[in-house]
């Protein structure tokens, strides 16, 4: 059980710190010494400096004794997905490519998180380029899930959600381009918020998907959620699609709304496909809602069996320039055998890209060549504007939607071996992104055999409070968030 | 398993700048064959009329004042160069 | 067979703004390698482009000076190829929505002769969009060195229709288009820093013909006497290639303009597939009508405008509007000093601009900007002479004097002896007595308000002392009687 500093919430540490019943050195200590127990079987992290940790946490120490403490995120360390930014420190995307590549900038998120005073702590595994739903698309291996060694831990972010199931951090980021911050969470027990796109910056995120991707938390508590999120969202000059908006209190309004909500539960969600259990435990949260007075109902999302196809067409599209710029020649894996300076180009991308990776530039290149834009990419796009139009016509009705995260609970490590397969993770998740809605996926109990199961809360745009609010008030009532592997 | 009648690897892989093997070409093809075969029930959707969403909250004029501001040093921008000289960076000579 | 040219231009004129187009370290040229960089003109993992507002008013300027339509709603796209110089290997552009649609270029073809004006014509526009510049390529025998510093620098690519027919058409285009960017403080368009750059698509047909021939791009045209040389080469390589009954490819050919000869450069091994599509890092530009107008009112008048005004108010002949017109400063200057002299002596100002003024400015290697000659110094050179006070033998070298000292030409006048007399001032009052009695019509409109009609009166006053009266003098003076 929770005993353990490092299983312990933001919530709980940070009073732990500004009573100094705890410093943000024993903390950091406790937190390096449980990674360097477990990470062994995990393998959560790319790497660590835990220098450079120690000595955050030193300076958080110092600022608290002097009573210059910058609230509650001081002191608290926090893990990185290794494709955000940290001046100084590796940058590798789990690739290849950037095994040797260290950043000199930070992310808008790490420069906020710097600026609260937490703690950044170690590069999380991913798969490569955020590239997957399994975290086995790494260039330095998989990473195990906490709950079962022999099982994925979900991804892309997979390293974010295991090393937090594993006590190896208190909070992470991840990123999340087709579900990948909500799905590993599933898969992990914890909890994984993607925001509204637009609210958090982006820029030091390595692009996937421009479109798409959006920067979250990972943590054990919606409360911890609406910590993280208040840290880091808001308006960044330095993105051109970061939004202006006011922000709320979102730990006042996650702990405070106790709603009743009307919720949706889209028909086209609990299909074929979904595992039983997975079923049967958001069932059980649906009828937990709806013993709280809110109202159930259900909605249709009629282009909900196009999401697939439009996601992998803009995404790879997307993708496939994103990606061009890792060639050898300003940063990055140069081959040796390059002769000439096209060469470097054939070569250093065969040799630094993993197969996942290279399928979808493929897929994004072709989809984008002459000839087969207009019928992939554009109709794409305008079928984008569809299922856009779905979900907004669903909050017509309803609050928020509610769904399974993943049709299935952590699968395991080599069991997905063909990609059409595994791209079908994210089927619950992927719509989220091309509407650019908020949504988050909140533990919901446990499969027989003893894997964690995420309910998926969606949200209007920018209704992240209310989202935090519903799991928070789940939480409340039901103990999975709790619940800690046994390492 | 199916290849996709339309889907040139080789060219494909060209644009890309990406050397694939033999072996990679033939498991590629297969593999998005497949893939494009799911996508091909896009073109079931009636879009007449239809917009494309280009971004999900569409912004417009974002930009910011003309005020320039110091980079990186000559050194830190090459800090992650494969190769360099003279504060430039070095591949082997580009013929047009 | 008589053969017709068809040439059309793409040129890229950099933007001269503080910072780059899509972030804002600075620009600039002539920086040691690689110091104007940063994360994101590097293309660094998770960096992300942010237009520059000063960039997007510049090209909506040049926009509005050529007459174009300003797209109320553009957006950015990105053009996707490799090249060691484009750090991210796709190039911020415009594809399908350019900011500016259609306009054209005013030109004037070669007159009869130096001296005649000749006809002029307007070169329709296809577009003129925004861009971004790529980085340097220096190369040694194996390798090849690159420098970033102009990567990011903002690119308008003004693309004519294919609607010249000659190289002097071409040249005339080009001179009328950098003389606009110029003027509109768009850009220097130094075409030995890459400011302005050119490409020419040139084909040819019997005449007659409407069809368009085959097209040839000639590319590396560094200087705009090689755009016309190099235009006149391959019009003349391809009527050669046809008469000898060959055929012309689409190729693309490298002109060398110090041996004035011309390369292909072999088909490119791969083809291009831009693979356009819109870039999601950036948002569309919506451009208004308060925007639009703001823009409007800070462009200036355009050089073929301002000959015309120039003929007009001036009666300026074409051989000093022709030169007064294309420098901005030098037509400021002028009107400065016509303003002080009236229009009635604007001839006299534009020769002595025109002759003396910009020989000692080309000796000295200073623009008009610099010269310690003021418009008024010049202004009152013109009022001496006209009112006979000095030598005109001496005016030349109270002029050279002018332009080393910066003193006022009446203080060098009698430094140096070269005023036509001496005079006192009973006399010169006098004489003003008689100036004010013969002239009522000038003094009425003097004192009705219209003060530039008391140079009617200097007039008299300086033939009546032979030249000899201090023009400071007779001023006062004058208006010393008048007042009371
Ligand atoms: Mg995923
Ligand atoms: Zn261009």
């Amino acid at each position: 059980m929770a005993t353990d500093l490092f299983y312990k919430t933001i919530a709980e540490l940070g009073c732990l710190l500004e009573t100094k019943a705890i410093s943000s050195a024993e903390l950091t200590q406790a937190v390096i010494a449980r990674t360097k127990a477990v990470d062994g079987k995990i393998k959560a992290f790319n790497s660590f400096d835990e220098a450079d940790a120690l000595a955050q946490a030193g300076a958080s120490d110092r600022r608290r004794a002097a009573g210059d403490a910058r609230g509650i995120l001081d002191g608290i360390p926090i893990g990185l997905k290794d494709v955000i930014s940290a001046a100084g420190q590796p940058l590798t995307a789990s690739s290849r490519m950037l095994a040797n590549f260290v950043s000199p900038y930070d992310a808008t998120v790490t420069a906020r998180l710097k600026g609260a005073g937490a703690v950044i702590w170690g590069r999380l595994n991913c798969d490569e380029f955020a590239m997957g739903s399994s975290t086995e698309n790494s260039a330095f291996g998989p990473t195990a899930n906490p709950w079962d060694f022999s099982r994925v831990p979900g991804g892309s972010s997979g390293g974010s959600s295991a090393a937090l199931a594993a006590g190896e951090a208190i909070a992470t980021l991840g990123s999340d381009t087709g579900g990948s911050i909500r799905q590993p969470a599933a898969l992990c027990g914890v909890l994984g918020l993607k925001p509204t796109y637009g609210l958090v910056s982006r820029y030091g995120l390595i692009a996937f998907a421009s479109s798409l991707d959006q920067i979250g938390p990972l943590t054990r508590t919606a409360e911890d959620a609406a910590i993280m999120l208040g840290a880091i969202a808001g308006h960044d000059p330095l993105d051109s699609t970061s939004f202006k908006t006011d922000l709320p209190d979102y730990r006042a309004e996650a702990t405070t709304r106790r709603g009743p909500w009307r919720l949706g539960i889209p028909k086209e969600y609990f299909g074929a496909g979904l595992d039983p259990e997975v079923n049967a435990a958001v069932e059980q949260a649906i009828a937990f809602y709806r013993g709280h007075g809110c109202e159930i109902k259900e909605v249709s999302l009629p282009h909900t069996q196009y999401c697939l196809d439009t996601y992998y067409i803009i995404a790879t599209a997307e993708a496939s320039s994103n990606l061009a710029r890792y060639d050898g020649i300003r940063y990055g894996h140069r081959s040796k055998d390059a002769t000439d300076a096209l060469d470097i180009y054939f070569k250093s991308r065969a040799e630094g890209f993993g197969a996942e990776v290279k399928r979808r530039i493929i897929l994004g290149t072709y989809v984008l060549s002459s000839g087969y834009y207009d019928a992939f990419y554009l109709r794409a796009q305008k079928v984008r504007t569809l299922i856009r139009q779905d979900f907004l016509n669903a909050y017509k009705e309803v609050d928020a939607l509610l769904t399974p995260t993943s049709p299935m609970p952590a699968f395991k490590i080599g069991e997905k071996s063909d990609p059409l397969a595994l791209y079908l993770c994210d089927i619950y998740t992927i719509g989220v992104n091309l509407a650019g809605l908020p949504a988050l996926s909140v533990p919901c109990g446990f499969t027989g055999g003893g894997l964690p199961i995420g309910l998926q809360l969606i949200g209007r745009p920018f209704d992240e409070a209310n989202l935090l609010a519903m799991a928070h008030t789940y939480e409340q009532a039901h103990g999975w968030s709790r619940r800690c592997p046994v390492l | 398993m199916s290849t996709a009648p339309d889907l040139d690897i080789e060219h494909v892989a060209k644009l890309a700048r990406l050397a694939l093997t033999a072996e990679e070409k033939a498991t590629f093809s297969a593999q998005l064959g497949d893939v494009l075969h799911h996508i091909e029930q896009l073109a079931k959707v009636d879009v007449t009329g239809v917009e494309p969403t280009a971004h999900a909250f569409p912004l417009v004029n974002v930009w910011a004042e003309d005020v320039a501001r110091s980079g990186l040093s000559a050194e830190a921008a090459l800090r992650n160069a494969p190769v360099q000289r003279d504060h430039m960076v070095v591949v082997p000579k580009v013929v047009e | 067979m008589n053969y017709e040219a068809v040439i059309g231009l793409e040129v890229h004129v950099q933007v001269k703004t503080n910072s780059k187009v899509f972030t804002r370290v600075a620009a600039g040229y002539g920086q040691p390698p690689n110091t104007l960089t940063d994360p994101v003109v590097l293309a660094l993992p998770g960096t992300l482009p942010v237009m520059n507002k000063a960039a997007l008013d510049a090209i909506i300027k040049a926009g509005l000076m050529l007459g174009c339509e300003i797209a109320p709603v553009c957006k950015w796209d990105r053009k996707n190829y490799f090249y060691p110089d484009s750090p991210k290997n796709y190039q911020i552009s415009q594809y399908d929505q350019p900011i500016c649609v259609g306009g054209s270029v005013e030109i004037e073809l070669p007159g009869a002769a130096r001296n005649v004006m000749g006809e002029h014509r307007r070169v329709p526009l296809a577009r003129i969009h925004l861009e971004e510049d790529v980085g340097k390529l220096n190369h040694f025998a194996t390798e090849s060195l690159v420098d970033y510093n102009r990567a990011g620098t903002p690119l308008m690519e003004i693309v004519s229709d294919p609607a010249m027919h000659s190289a002097e058409e071409a040249y005339a285009y080009l001179t009328s288009l950098r003389a606009t960017m110029i003027y509109g403080g768009i850009s220097d368009c130094d075409m030995e820093k890459g400011q302005l750059r050119c490409d020419a698509n040139i084909s040819i047909r019997p005449v007659g013909e409407t069809k368009l021939g085959t097209k040839v791009e000639l590319k590396n045209l560094n200087s705009i006497s090689f755009v016309r040389d190099g235009i006149a080469h391959e019009i003349k390589r391809q009527v050669a290639v046809l008469e000898r009954g060959g055929a012309l490819v689409q190729e693309t050919r490298d002109y060398d303009g110090q041996a004035g000869t011309s390369q292909s450069l072999r088909s490119k091994e791969m083809a291009h597939d831009y693979r356009y599509f819109p870039d999601p890092d950036l948002m569309p530009v919506k451009v208004d009508d308060a925007w639009k107008s703001r823009i409007k009112g800070e462009c200036p008048e355009l050089p073929f405008a301002k000959q015309r005004r120039f003929f007009e108010t001036y009666q300026l002949p074409y051989t000093l509007t022709s030169v007064l017109v294309w420098d901005r400063e030098l037509a400021d200057y002028f009107e400065s000093a016509v303003k002080i002299v009236g229009t009635g002596k604007a001839q006299a100002v534009g020769n002595w601009i025109v002759n003396d003024l910009l020989r000692e400015l080309g000796q000295a290697h200073v623009g008009v900007t610099e010269t310690k000659v003021s418009p008024a110094h010049l202004a009152e050179l013109v009022e001496l002479i006209d009112a006979g006070a000095i030598l005109s033998s001496g005016a030349k070298e109270i002029f050279i004097e002018m332009f080393a000292t910066s003193d006022a030409p009446s203080a060098i006048a009698d430094r140096k002896g070269l005023r036509a007399a001496a005079t006192d001032s009973g006399e010169l009052e006098q004489w003003c007595r008689d100036a004010i009695a013969a002239n009522a019509k000038a003094v009425a409109e003097f004192k009705a308000g219209k003060d530039s009609a008391i140079n009617a009166l200097k007039g008299p006053v300086m033939k009546a002392s032979k030249g000899k009266a201090d023009p400071k003098l007779v001023d006062a003076t004058l208006r010393r009687l008048l007042a009371s």
